[in-house]
């Protein structure tokens, strides 16, 4: 049984660590941070983003791949073969959990796209790997990948958060940036691709509350290239973002104008300038506002972005201290990691909190 | 009594305070939820960040926290008082039905949604600072007071008093907040509404130390469900 086959609702967790000087730490601290809320999960699912982990490897693409047998990895390996060149592979290194049950084979992937195929495909370098993502998700039976962005990773797994990032001996590695999510999907198979964060490329997504446009916002997306395979709302964000942002070259903060739309009797009290330019997203991109109840930490390469929906249906609460920034779906999950914060806030609803890597750190 | 929250855990913590007999101090608290619920005689003082659904169908006891709340504090409470020294989450007074809530800061979305009010039974909630939008969604009954000490526009978010039927709000403010809907009237506070609120803004001043004059220095305007309300006959009989 997958994801995919039926609807999938969940409730959940996310938290998230991000270091504005570009200090790398330990992973340990998510999972100090994540455990906090274990009601929030109910053991069908967990997983993180950490971003600054591979240095060495910093300009290849890191894919992850669960595979559920050695026919799969076989055959996807001659799929990488011919795409990309591969720099480094190696198995995901893992400890052997009670915890944690019918682990896939998992392994990791440093690789850069053959130049001759490059050019032959008349697409950009990450359309090409976006492409060469989705040809092994829908066409290798057995194979999924799960993380495909540089110098950053996914780690997730059926099970409860804190057991996952144990399992994948998180705390060995080091980021600038981690996100944690943990799962209470009601009525789902659970999978191990069916975790979060998704990931496309460097954006990951990790999602509390489910959205109820996902039907419509599939439809939209899916005219654009991008295939639905898991039936989750999670999935549908993260290929907004990535459609919004590389495609169309949307900011940060346009994009949640986009999917957190304000309401229009809101716009309408909005000064001039501010108002065209919140009618204009509103219009053309209609179809990809997320409706429903959720709040999403989304990673990318050097930064990360906060955001509720517009009538902030889930909690969030953003801290920070010196040069951290912390977000949870509790505060708690916050102050077990750092007691003492300069700031601490809820962000509005629709009110996206975006921070980034100063200048010249690393 | 002294109790550490993290070192016994959410449902340990909560058999201790159900067995207590004398008040209770709980340290190291993260997160740990339904504190205190349904509890009917004793104090609580939290240290800490107690988790959602503090408090709720609190029935008679004081409980005190030195921190901030979460989301859901007092769910359902029937009597008794919450008093909190920081800001508090969503949902705050969710269908409250009795007993009173103080919040020193901040309170987030749909402060005192649905609270409700029957006889002798008339919560209140007074928060000091500002709070999110849709304040008094289906505001069914009891009062919910909005200071907005620190602030200089009026304190409160969009679409205050969405649905409301009943009770009334009071926000402290030199302007009306914008965006109400049409269920909703606004009208300056008089002398009738000031007596009314007396008793609950000493005992704020009182519990965090703030001088009266100082909270009565500006103006309170008061909402109301609009009298030709089309709710009324659908949801009321007299």
């Amino acid at each position: 049984m997958r994801e995919g086959m039926f609807r999938n609702p969940s409730g959940c967790a996310i938290s998230g660590i991000f270091s504005k000087s570009g200090k790398r730490f330990s992973g340990r601290q998510i999972i100090e941070s994540i455990a906090v809320m274990h009601e929030r999960s109910n053991g069908l699912g967990g997983g993180f983003a950490a971003y600054g982990i591979y240095p060495e490897f910093k300009d290849h693409y890191a894919f992850h791949i669960f595979y559920d047998d050695i026919y799969a990895k076989r055959e996807c390996e001659e799929f990488l073969e011919d795409h990309f060149d591969i720099v480094s592979f190696s198995q995901i290194p893992t400890r052997k959990l009670p915890e944690i049950k019918d682990t896939p084979l998992i392994w990791r992937y440093f690789l850069a796209p053959l130049p001759a195929k490059l050019a032959d495909s008349q697409q950009d370098e990450g359309e090409y790997v976006i492409r060469c993502v989705f040809r092994i998700n829908t066409g290798i039976k057995g194979a999924y990948v799960f993380s495909s962005g540089k110098n950053m990773g996914v780690f997730k797994a059926v099970g409860f958060p804190e057991d996952v990032g144990r399992f994948y001996r998180l705390e060995e590695y080091e980021g600038y940036c981690f996100t944690a999510h943990g799962r209470y999907p009601t009525n789902t198979p659970g999978w191990w691709g069916g975790a979060h964060p998704f990931a496309l490329l460097d954006f990951s997504v990790v999602h509390n509350g489910e959205i109820s446009s996902y039907d419509a916002n599939r439809r939209t997306i899916e005219m654009y290239g991008y295939k639905c395979t898991l039936q989750t709302d999670t999935e549908v964000i993260t290929y907004i973002i990535d459609y919004l942002h590389r495609k169309q070259g949307l900011d940060l903060k346009e994009i949640c104008s986009v999917i957190a739309a304000p309401f229009w009797s809101v716009i309408a009290t909005r000064p001039q300038k501010e108002r065209e330019e919140l009618e204009y997203l509103r219009c053309v991109f209609d179809t990809l506002l997320i409706n429903g109840p959720f709040s999403i930490i989304v990673g990318f390469e050097g930064g990360m972005m906060a955001l509720n929906d517009r009538l902030k249906l889930r909690s969030m609460v953003v801290g920070e201290k010196d040069d951290m920034v912390y977000v949870a779906s509790e505060e708690a999950a916050i102050r077990v990691i750092q007691k003492d914060l300069d700031r601490v806030w809820s962000p509005k609803g629709g009110e996206g909190v975006i921070v980034t890597l100063e200048k010249g750190s690393a | 009594m002294n109790v550490s929250a993290r070192r016994l855990g959410s449902r340990i913590l909560n058999d201790e305070i159900r067995r207590a007999e004398e008040d209770i101090i709980i340290e190291d608290c993260f997160g740990e939820r339904y504190i205190g619920s349904c509890a009917s005689s004793i104090t609580i003082t939290i240290n800490g960040t107690p988790g959602n659904a503090m408090g709720a169908y609190l029935d008679g006891a004081t409980i005190i926290v030195n921190g901030n709340v979460q989301d859901a504090v007092g769910d359902t409470m029937n009597d008794g008082k919450i008093i909190i020294h920081g800001n508090a989450g969503d949902a705050l007074g969710y269908a409250m039905r009795g007993g009173k809530i103080y919040v020193k800061g901040d309170a987030g979305y749909r402060t005192g949604i649905h609270m409700k009010e029957y006889k002798d039974k008339r919560p209140v909630i007074v928060v000091g600072g500002s709070t999110g939008s849709f304040l008094g969604e289906y505001l069914a009954g009891g009062m919910i007071i909005v200071l907005g000490m620190e602030s200089e526009a009026c304190p409160v978010g969009d679409f205050t008093g969405t649905g409301m039927h009943g009770g009334l709000i009071f926000i402290r403010s030199s302007t009306p907040p914008a965006n109400l809907p049409k269920q909703v009237t606004v009208s300056l506070a008089d002398d009738l509404d000031m007596g009314s609120m007396n008793e609950y803004l000493m005992e704020y001043a009182d519990t965090f130390g703030l001088s009266i004059d100082e909270i009565l220095r500006k103006p309170f305007y008061r909402l109301a469900p609009n009298a030709k309300n089309p709710y009324k006959q659908l949801y009321t009989i007299y």
